[in-house]
């Protein structure tokens, strides 16, 4: 088994390191620092939970999710302006202004995701379409980056392979259309 | 601080007061620096909302006054054992010290754990923890049964339990001034927490490993003089001195230096 695997790593060796990428990253993280006093990462930290917290909390409507994209996109103009001091060894305030980045672009998809699902089902209800709609139960929405911009497609949900469907017995059998496995509803 | 960011900060305050009861504000005397040497008390005064433990007002110090202000932390739960430090001179873990619970008015002095190296301001380096955790034989458990399980006593594995609840916050090594003033020491002394670990290992009813040498000349036990300090900073209530450390010395002294024993031993040899 071991010389399976030594094998099967000769054959996928890991590609050449690109070491401008490294270092455009490296200059991207150490940024903050050069702005000193730029936008606080705490403060901006704070706004982005408010924001989804009252915008994009378990009851949604679509103004709201459309003023809470509005606001995200004000706190991503900050975030190009977030500064940090202190030196490099352990400091949090560094480490939420690189965070930072993340939790906006997860913010933007949960927002997005939300607005584009015209219905409400399991963890997601919508004020404005408070009924599971049927044309919905097999798709899911997914987000890719495709030129640095957030791209939404609707996709259908992968179906249950054939053993499975069987070992779920009566139950798929009931069902005239193919069984489903809805991700992330209840 | 451009004027827009001074603005962004005062509204991440609001919510420094919208919980009931007054607000007040509290002086939090935190240790900052990057060495023992070089580095002191620092004053931050914020204001704190009823519930708040030290870790939830070190937050607001970091988001009000010292962004870069270096703690470890994770679970806020207890469960972790990341955040110990040293309250008002007393190891603690910052997540479950409820301001409540010290005297009002007063500043909160919080300090970097004494027995091991800082990295910065209240983060310590306790990679001597991890070392000595290597020369502790494993656990070697003997044979099953004919019929493939295990027996023991049920009054076995219970005894044993109380040591599993360790999560190895090493408040108790913080504590345990065999090391905690005696960097000589730690060659030859494990800790609180080894000797907790070594008593689960040896009073498992399983084990076949015999670490009871080892416990006498490596470990140290023999150093401890139980002062039952490790007992009382241990957030998990384990009784580290009544019930782990005095049954290992126990042990130790039976197979080593009982004079009946010895004296079999030597007429009878083994």
């Amino acid at each position: 088994m071991l010389k399976q695997a030594r094998k099967a790593m000769k054959a996928c060796a890991a590609g050449a390191i690109d070491r401008n990428e490294v270092e455009a990253t490296a200059r991207r993280m150490l940024e903050p620092f050069e702005r000193g006093a730029g936008e606080d990462p705490y403060a901006m930290h704070a706004e982005l939970q408010e924001t989804m917290q009252d915008l994009v909390g378990i009851i949604r409507t679509e103004s709201e999710l459309r003023e809470a994209l509005v606001r995200l996109d004000r706190l991503r103009e900050r975030h190009a302006r977030v500064g940090v001091r202190g030196g490099r060894r352990y400091n949090p305030g560094w480490h939420l202004a690189l965070d930072l980045g993340p939790m906006l672009t997860v913010s933007e998809v949960v927002a997005r995701s939300a607005l584009e699902r015209r219905e409400s089902r399991g963890g997601h209800t919508r004020e404005d379409f408070p009924k599971a709609a049927p044309e919905w139960a097999d798709v899911n929405v997914v987000t890719r980056r495709r030129d640095g911009q957030l791209v939404l497609s609707r996709e259908p949900l992968a179906q249950v392979p054939g053993e499975l469907r069987a070992l779920l017995g009566e139950a798929a059998e009931a069902h005239a259309e193919p069984v489903t496995i809805e991700k992330g509803a209840s | 601080m451009s004027s827009e960011s001074a603005g962004a900060e005062r509204s991440a305050g609001p919510k420094a007061h919208d919980t009931e009861g007054p607000a007040r504000d509290v002086t939090m005397r935190v240790w900052r620096g990057e060495s023992r040497d070089s580095g002191g008390f620092t004053e931050y005064r914020v204001p704190v909302d009823e519930g708040m433990v030290v870790l939830d007002v070190l937050f607001r110090v970091q988001a009000m006054h010292a962004p870069d202000l270096a703690i470890r932390w994770n679970c806020k739960a207890g469960k972790c054992g990341s955040c110990g430090a040293e309250i008002n001179g007393h190891p603690k873990l910052m997540c479950m010290t409820r301001l409540s619970s010290l005297p009002a008015g007063e500043p909160v002095t919080v300090a970097p754990m004494a027995t091991f190296p800082v990295v910065r301001d209240l983060v310590t380096d306790v990679s001597f923890n991890y070392e000595k955790a290597k020369t502790i034989p494993p656990f070697a458990p003997r044979p099953r049964d004919p019929d493939g399980t295990y027996r023991m006593w049920q009054a076995e594995a219970d005894r044993v339990q109380e040591f599993h609840k360790c999560i190895e916050c090493f408040l108790c090594q913080d504590v345990c001034h065999v090391i905690r003033d005696h960097e000589e020491n730690k060659e030859a002394f494990s800790g609180p927490r080894f000797f907790v670990r070594l008593a689960a290992l040896e009073m498992h009813p399983l084990d076949t490993n015999d670490r009871l040498e080892l416990i006498r000349r490596k470990q140290g036990l023999g150093s401890c003089n139980i002062t039952k300090c490790c007992t009382e900073v241990c957030p998990e209530s384990i009784k580290i001195t009544d019930n782990a450390i005095i049954p290992l010395k126990e042990r130790v002294v039976t197979e080593f230096y009982d004079p009946l024993a010895w004296a079999k031993r030597r007429i009878l040899g083994r």
